[in-house]
C-alpha cells in the first residue's frame, strides 16, 4: 500500500467494499484494500478485534456470532439506500463512521475503536491507538481517522472494541404522536434508567419504537416499566422477541423505507427537542427519526438545498444520497466555520501534501 | 528528568508580563509573588517542582483569550493546569511558562435533562457536575479516583477513565463539545449538544491531547440517568492465573459488569491493616459490580457467582445490603492511601491485553525482586488498566531513580505483551521519554504534526507527551 501511494502521480479514489460512495466525485486512479483481509486477531475474553482494513465486515460478523459477540455499534448497511452492491470492508465502515441505532445507548464505530495502522498520503505507514480498551498514550489519531473518508490516510488495519450479543430484545410501538410528542416520548425513555438502546420515530406509518435488550427476565421487566412511565403518550405495543426485534431495527438502521424512492436522502444530526421543528422547516417530503430524535434522515426534492431551508441551526447535514450533478452543486458535508476549516485543511495538507487521497471528496 | 532550559528573555521581561496581563484581568487574578506560586510548581507527581514565572486565574472565555493573545504575541509558553491532580506531571510548569489555571472556571452554563447534557465551564470538579444533576436522579458517567478534586479540564486534557468505564466508556465517550481557546487567542466551538462531528472528528483528537493544541473552557457533556440499583460481590482466589480467568470467563458468558477490580496479596495485606475491609487473606481479589433493579442484579449476580464457583474461590460474598456493599468498596477506594502509610509510592498506569494478565503479574513479581522494591498491584481488570504501586523511600538517596527505573520496566513490559504505556493518567513528562517505545519515529511524527497545525510556535504546554530529542526540531520557530 505505502508504494502504491509513494508511486501515484495523481490523485487516487480510495475503494474498499464500494459500498458507501458518499461525498464529493473523486476523479482519480482507484486504489482498493481488496487484498488486504483476514482477522488478525479476536479475543473473545477480552472483548478485542484486530482485523485488516479490506476485511468484509460480513466476515467479521460472522466469527463474532460463532462467540455471542457483536459489533455494538451496529454499523449501517448502505446498499439498499444507495443502491450499491458489493461487501462492505471494515476499513470502509471505520472511514465512514458507520454507526446505527444503538449509538445512542453504546456510541458510535468511532467510541468503539480502539487503533488503526495507516498509509498516509506520503507513503509513511503510522500506527496509532494499540489493541487495548484503555489507551491514552499520546495524540488520539484514532478518533481522527474515524470518519475521515480516507482523506488522511488509507487505513491498513484496524482494531476494535466489541460487545457480548444479547439473549433477547423487545420492541416498544406507540401510535400516531405528532413528531413532538415522539420525541418527548424518546427523550422520556432515554432519560430513564431502562436502558434503551433504539429510539426511532416514523411520521409516515404513525410509530414511535423504542428498543430494549438483555436476558430475558430484564427485557420483560425494563419492557413493562417503560410501559408505565410512558403512559401519557398511548399504550405501547409490546413485542418482545430477538428476530422480529432484530428485523424491525435493521430496516430502522438501513432506512430501506427511502430505498428506491425518487429524491435527495438528507442525514441532518442536531439536539434532539430541536428535530421536530427543523424538520418543519425543511420542505423534505417525508422524515425518519432516529437517536431519539439526534438523527434525522430527510428524503427531500432532488437538488433542494436543505441547509438553505433550516437557516441557522446548532448541528450538521449530510448529503448522503443524490445525483452526481447535486453532488457537485451542493457541500455534500456541512461547511464548517473559519477556524475548524482552516485545520481540516490544514490536517489533510500535512498527512496527505500531494492531496492526492480522495480530493475534495469531504468538501 | 530533563527539561528545556528557560527562556533568559522571557524570565528578564517578567514585570512587563505581568503588567500586560494584570491590565486584560480582574484584580488579583494574576499571580507573581514568590511564595504564592510555590502553589502552582507541581501537580500531583511531586518528585518534579518548577515554579512558573506566573499564574493567571481567569473566569470566562474572553479572559482566557486574552491571556493566551498576550502571551502568543509575546512568545510566553503557556501551562494550562486543571485541578492539578495529574500523577504524569501533566500540569509542570517551566520557569518561563505562565500558569492558567481554570480554578475560577466553575459555573454550570446550562442543563438539559430532554437531550441529557450539562454545559459547564471547564474548571468545574468531576464529583460536582454529578452533584448539579443528581436531584433529577442523573449523574456524569466517567469517574476518575480523584474525582472530588478533579477538574473536568484535565479530564478532557487527559482523556481519563475511571472503575466504571468497562460500560460506560472514558471521557472522549462522554464528551459532546468544547469552547476552545486556541493559542493565538482565537475562539472556537468543536462540537455541541448533538451528536459525533460533521467533518474531520477534532473534537475526537483535542480530547486527551494534553492541553497542548489549545485551552477548552467550557464543556458539554453527555449525562444518563442513575441506574435503579448497584451491587458488588468480592472473590477471593489463590492465584492470579485463576482469577485472570475468571474475569475472561464472566467476560465470555455474555455479561457486562459495570466494573471489575483485582487487588493482588501484597495490596491486599496493606489495605487490610490500613482500612480494615474484612478481606480475605490470598493471592487475588476481585471486586465484580453489576447494576439494574433487584431482581436484574440477582440474575447477573447469579451468573457471576456460578462461573466464580467452577474456579475454587476462597471468599466469595455478595453484599447482602448497602452497608456490606460499603464494606466491600471500601478497601479497594482505600488502597493508594492504604500503600502510602506503609512508604512513598509510585503509581503507574499502562494497559495490557487482559489475557497476559497472570504473565505480566508474574514479571513483576520477579522485577520486584530484583529491584529489590515492594509493588502492589491495584487496577481495572475489565479493561486490563493496571496500577502497579512501586514502593520507595524518597529520602534514601537514589531510590527515586531506582523506583523509575523499575517502573518503566514495567511500562515496557506493558508495550511488549501488546498493551501501552497509559490508560487513563496521560503521558505527561512522566512517559515522555518512553513514547519511543510504543511508537516509532513516523508514528511520532503523525502526532506531532497535529501539533504543529494547532500550535505552530509549540507554546503550550511545553515539554510534555513528546520526547524533546523527537520534537527539537518542531519546536525551533520557523522564522
Amino acid at each position: 500500500m505505502s508504494g502504491a501511494i509513494r508511486s501515484a502521480e495523481g490523485p487516487l479514489r480510495i475503494v474498499g467494499g464500494g459500498t458507501r460512495p458518499i461525498g464529493k466525485p473523486v476523479d482519480g486512479a482507484a486504489l482498493s484494500t481488496d487484498a488486504l483481509t483476514g482477522l488478525e486477531l479476536y479475543e473473545p475474553g477480552a472483548l478485542t478485534l484486530v482485523v485488516k482494513a479490506g476485511t468484509p465486515v460480513e466476515v467479521v460478523k460472522a466469527a463474532l456470532a460463532a462467540e455471542g459477540q457483536r459489533l455494538p455499534f451496529e454499523p449501517i448497511d448502505h446498499r439498499a439506500l444507495l443502491g450499491t452492491t458489493g461487501a462492505a470492508t471494515m476499513g470502509g465502515m471505520v472511514a465512514a463512521n458507520a454507526s446505527g441505532p444503538r449509538r445512542i445507548a453504546v456510541g458510535a464505530c468511532r467510541d468503539f475503536l480502539l487503533g488503526v495502522r495507516f498509509v498516509d498520503g506520503a507513503g509513511r505507514i503510522v500506527k496509532n491507538g494499540g489493541r487495548v480498551m484503555k489507551n491514552v498514550t499520546g495524540y488520539d489519531l484514532v478518533k481522527l481517522m474515524a470518519g475521515s473518508h480516507g482523506t488522511l490516510g488509507v487505513l491498513t488495519e484496524v482494531a476494535l472494541k466489541v460487545l457480548p450479543d444479547v439473549d433477547d430484545a423487545a420492541t416498544l410501538t406507540l401510535t400516531d404522536l405528532a413528531d413532538t410528542d415522539a420525541v418527548r416520548a424518546m427523550s422520556a425513555a432515554l432519560g430513564s434508567p431502562f436502558e434503551v438502546t433504539g429510539a426511532a420515530h416514523d411520521p409516515e406509518a404513525g410509530r414511535t419504537r423504542l428498543r430494549i435488550e438483555g436476558f430475558e427476565n430484564s427485557v420483560t421487566y425494563r419492557a413493562g416499566r417503560l410501559r408505565d412511565l410512558l403512559a401519557s403518550f398511548g399504550t405501547a405495543d409490546v413485542a418482545q422477541g430477538k428476530v422480529a426485534t432484530g428485523e424491525t431495527w435493521s430496516a430502522i438502521r438501513d432506512v430501506t423505507d427511502f430505498a428506491g424512492r425518487a429524491g435527495d436522502v438528507w442525514r441532518l444530526s442536531v439536539k434532539p427537542s430541536d428535530a421536530a421543528a427543523l424538520v418543519a422547516r425543511s420542505g423534505a417530503e417525508t422524515v425518519r427519526y432516529d437517536l431519539g430524535g439526534g438523527l434525522v434522515w430527510l428524503l427531500m426534492p432532488e437538488g433542494a438545498d436543505l441547509r438553505a431551508k433550516l437557516g441557522t441551526y446548532q448541528g450538521h447535514a449530510t448529503l448522503v444520497r443524490a445525483s452526481k450533478d447535486t453532488r457537485s452543486a451542493l457541500p455534500v458535508f456541512q461547511p464548517e466555520n473559519t477556524v475548524i476549516a482552516k485545520i481540516s485543511s490544514d490536517l489533510r495538507a500535512r498527512f496527505d501534501p500531494r492531496g492526492i487521497l480522495n480530493p475534495g471528496v469531504m468538501a | 528528568m530533563d527539561m528545556p532550559a528557560p527562556d533568559e528573555t522571557i524570565l528578564a521581561r517578567k514585570a512587563r508580563i505581568v503588567e500586560r496581563l494584570s491590565a486584560a484581568l480582574p484584580a488579583g487574578a494574576v499571580i507573581h509573588d514568590d511564595t504564592e506560586l510555590r502553589a502552582y510548581e507541581c501537580d500531583a507527581l511531586t518528585a518534579y517542582k518548577c515554579p512558573p514565572l506566573c499564574a493567571v486565574l481567569p473566569t470566562s472565555t474572553e479572559e482566557v483569550s486574552a491571556v493566551l493573545k498576550i502571551c502568543h504575541d509575546a512568545g510566553v509558553p503557556v501551562v494550562p493546569r486543571g485541578a492539578g491532580t495529574s500523577l504524569a506531571g501533566g500540569a509542570l510548569p517551566t520557569a518561563d511558562a505562565v500558569l492558567l489555571g481554570t480554578a475560577r472556571l466553575i459555573a454550570v452554563l446550562e442543563t438539559s435533562y430532554a437531550d441529557r447534557y450539562i454545559r459547564v465551564q471547564s474548571g468545574r470538579t468531576n464529583l460536582s457536575v454529578t452533584g448539579a444533576v443528581e436531584a433529577e436522579g442523573f449523574f456524569y458517567a466517567p469517574d476518575p479516583s480523584s474525582q472530588l478534586a478533579c477538574a473536568i479540564a484535565g479530564n478532557i486534557a487527559m482523556n481519563s477513565g475511571g472503575a466504571h468505564c468497562l460500560k460506560y466508556g472514558v471521557t472522549t465517550n462522554n464528551l459532546l463539545g468544547v469552547t476552545m481557546v486556541m493559542m493565538d487567542g482565537t475562539v472556537t466551538e468543536i462540537g455541541g449538544a448533538h451528536l459525533d462531528a460533521g467533518g474531520l472528528d477534532l473534537l475526537g483528537l483535542v480530547c486527551g491531547s494534553e492541553g497542548q493544541l489549545g485551552v477548552v473552557t467550557e464543556a458539554t457533556l453527555r449525562i444518563l440517568h442513575k441506574p435503579e440499583g448497584a451491587r458488588p460481590v468480592l472473590m477471593g482466589y489463590d492465584s492470579n492465573e485463576v482469577a485472570g480467568q475468571v474475569v475472561s470467563d464472566i467476560i465470555k458468558a455474555g455479561v457486562l459488569p459495570v466494573a471489575i477490580e483485582f487487588m493482588d496479596r501484597p495490596c491486599i495485606e496493606a489495605t487490610e491493616a490500613f482500612a480494615k475491609a474484612g478481606y480475605p487473606m490470598c493471592e487475588a481479589l476481585l471486586i465484580v459490580e453489576v447494576e439494574g433493579s433487584e431482581a436484574e442484579i440477582d440474575e447477573q449476580l447469579g451468573l457471576i457467582k456460578q462461573i466464580a464457583a467452577r474456579h475454587n474461590p476462597v471468599e466469595l460474598r455478595e453484599a447482602k445490603d448497602a452497608d456490606e456493599a460499603g464494606r466491600i468498596w471500601l478497601g479497594r477506594k482505600s488502597a493508594f492511601g492504604a500503600m502510602g502509610q506503609i512508604n512513598d509510592y509510585m503509581c503507574l498506569d499502562g494497559t495490557i491485553p487482559v489475557s497476559e494478565l497472570p504473565y505480566v503479574l508474574r514479571r513483576i513479581g520477579e522485577m520486584s525482586r530484583e529491584y529489590g522494591l515492594g509493588v502492589g498491584n491495584v487496577f481495572h481488570a475489565g479493561d486490563g488498566n493496571m496500577h502497579p504501586l512501586i514502593l520507595y523511600n524518597a529520602n534514601t538517596p537514589g531510590e527515586l531513580e531506582k523506583c523509575e527505573a523499575f517502573g518503566a520496566d514495567i511500562l515496557k513490559l506493558c508495550v511488549e505483551v501488546g498493551g501501552c504505556l497509559t490508560g487513563e493518567h496521560g503521558v505527561g513528562i512522566e512517559k515522555r521519554d518512553l513514547m519511543g517505545v510504543q511508537y516509532t519515529a513516523a508514528d511520532m511524527a503523525a502526532q506531532m504534526a497535529v501539533k504543529d497545525v494547532f500550535d505552530p510556535a509549540w507554546l503550550l504546554n511545553p515539554a510534555k507527551v513528546f520526547p524533546l530529542d523527537a520534537s527539537a526540531a518542531h519546536r525551533v520557530p520557523a522564522a
